[in-house]
């Protein structure tokens, strides 16, 4: 019997030509080139900011309110307390209103309506930041007679809700329709299912568009400028204009002083570290309650 | 226990699109019924027409009267009330991915406002060991997520879902359609012992899986219900030539 078997016919493999050896490298070499030159810039700035900063940043810079001009020492405490009530403020309004408007434009908004909203918010993507915050100073300042990290809070709110609502849309419509079936076929409400179930499922996407949105409008001045406006003092009153980082950077960098100069570098490197260690911590809070397998 | 099914003129439509036509038919209890027909022929779209999941696809409507037990479907039941006594499995397993094994089993009950902790395990327990499941996972019931289980596995754990709710009707559409000859062994053995508390309709591709499992068999054709007899009947001794046909092969 065993001899009856069939002979397998050899197959002869040509060896890979050398052309194609070469041009595997050379795309190779190609994509890892791309990666270094996006990674460049951001590495840069990093690495020029810790050179220009680090020095300046000591106890008191972090712990103290500036001093008056010519007097060295000081610090910049009250700006990024400020930086953290107004960011604060932005997101309670922001982030909900934000998941909402997505919730809509994918659950619900697969029509006309859906259709400007989503033209609306591109558009309002693209607005130029300044012009936020004059509709902020229209619509809270000059109502409150006086500016206020409320108002500037109003200002990057608005800001971080079109992004959150687009991406929010696009991560829900990334939930596969059949597990929306699946819930609704054990009867559970369709709001139910939105909530406890189409959310949840994408809730790793849309914190991502959230942090991204948060570090977005964290670095934003332009905002700022006349709805927070900045202060030189502590201030513990949401109502009370407020300091801010990006402002206090805008404002020392302008000026004439050396060491006025040096506290800006040192407040830019503290405004990094301050995003990417709120967008890190998010992140690993998230990745804490995932499950084996998911 | 089971309740019968009774269809009496039932249209459904997809938009414009005629997808069903006046189809009537009576299910029985606590036994299972086949459908069997080619691809696109409205199998999928009637039995959801059952849990009222047709409405919930954009235009997409239904005409005709339908009574599961004593509910009147299209008239004066919620589809949310229908379908806690209408399980369904779907073709493809559909775990609740970001939930564990108990989880997903519990989702049913405690997405509707069931809390009780003690009972909830109980139930899950049961639920597992009616998908003939329990043994596999009860000691990852916390730990894993339901995706993380076999494509087999998976589906049954999507079959203890729905028994946690505690239905009386069970609606299959094409359960075993990506699974191998052993999970599919293993849940038809499962579609027997579930007949003896649930009435179950089941869409099948696979001709001998309707023959093995069910004591009725449909034959669906372009939307319209060809035949429906007795399984033995449907397969040996067709009364219409499009059902000999189709069951012997020589089309579809």
């Amino acid at each position: 019997m065993s001899s009856n078997l069939a002979v397998i016919p050899q197959i002869v493999v040509p060896p890979i030509s050398w052309r194609r050896r070469a041009t595997d490298r050379l795309m190779t070499g190609v994509a890892v080139l791309t990666v270094i030159l996006v990674l460049l810039p951001l590495f840069a700035i990093f690495a020029y900011l810790v050179y220009k900063g680090i020095g300046s940043i000591n106890l008191a810079f972090l712990t103290q309110t500036p001093k008056p001009v010519g007097e060295p020492g000081g610090g910049m405490a009250n700006a990024i307390v400020g930086s953290m009530v107004i960011l604060g403020i932005a997101s309670l309004m922001g982030v909900p209103l934000g998941i909402g408007a997505g919730v809509f434009l994918s659950e619900y908004g697969r029509n006309r309506y859906g259709d400007a909203v989503r033209f609306v918010s591109d558009v309002m993507n693209g607005v130029p930041s300044i012009v936020i915050g004059i509709v902020a100073y229209g619509l809270v300042v000059l109502r409150q007679k006086h500016f206020s990290a409320l108002a500037g809070g109003v200002a990057l709110a608005i800001m971080m809700v079109p992004t959150i609502a687009r991406t929010t849309e696009q991560m829900l419509l990334l939930v596969p329709q059949s597990i929306r079936e699946a819930a609704l076929g054990l009867g559970v409400s369709r709001w139910r299912t939105t909530l406890s179930i189409t959310l949840r499922t994408a809730t790793s996407g849309i914190i991502t568009g959230v942090m991204l949105a948060f570090a977005r409008v964290a670095g934003e001045t332009a905002p700022l400028l006349f709805t927070a406006f900045g202060n030189q003092f502590w201030n513990k009153d949401i109502n009370q204009p407020t300091a801010a980082l990006s402002l206090q950077i805008f404002t020392y960098a302008i000026s004439p002083f050396d060491e006025w100069h040096r506290q800006a570098w040192a407040g830019a490197l503290v405004l990094i570290v301050l995003i990417v260690s709120a967008v890190a911590a998010v992140r690993l809070a998230v990745r804490h309650g995932k499950l084996a397998g998911a | 226990m089971g309740v019968g099914i009774t269809v009496e003129h039932l249209n459904a439509f997809y938009g414009k699109t005629q997808a069903l036509w006046d189809i009537n038919l009576i299910v029985q209890a606590n036994h299972a019924t086949a459908l069997i027909g080619p691809s696109g022929c409205g199998k999928s779209t009637f039995i959801r027409c059952l849990n009222r999941m047709h409405e919930t696809i954009p235009e997409a409507r239904v005409e005709g009267f339908v009574r599961i037990g004593d509910l009147s479907v299209y008239n004066g039941t919620s589809p949310t009330q229908l379908r806690r006594r209408v399980g369904m499995v779907f073709q493809k397993a559909n775990p609740f991915p970001t939930m564990s094994i108990y989880e997903n089993v519990a989702a049913g009950l405690k997405l509707n406002g069931f809390g009780n902790r003690k009972q909830l395990d109980e139930i899950v327990e049961k639920s597992l060991r009616g998908a003939a499941l329990f043994d596999e996972v009860k000691d990852s019931l916390h730990k894993k997520s339901g995706a993380s289980l076999s494509g087999g596995q998976q589906q049954r754990l999507c079959i203890a879902r729905a028994l946690a709710v505690q239905p009386e009707v069970l609606l299959m559409d094409e359960p075993c359609s990506a699974l191998d000859p052993i999970s599919t062994g293993k849940i038809e053995e499962l579609i027997f012992q579930l007949k003896e508390q649930y009435t179950i309709v089941i869409v099948t591709h696979n001709m001998q899986q309707a023959a093995r499992v069910a004591e009725f068999t449909g034959f669906f054709l372009l939307g319209k219900m060809i035949e429906f007899d007795k399984t033995e009947k449907v397969f040996t001794n067709p009364s219409d030539k499009r059902t000999e046909d189709y069951v012997t092969g020589r089309f579809g």
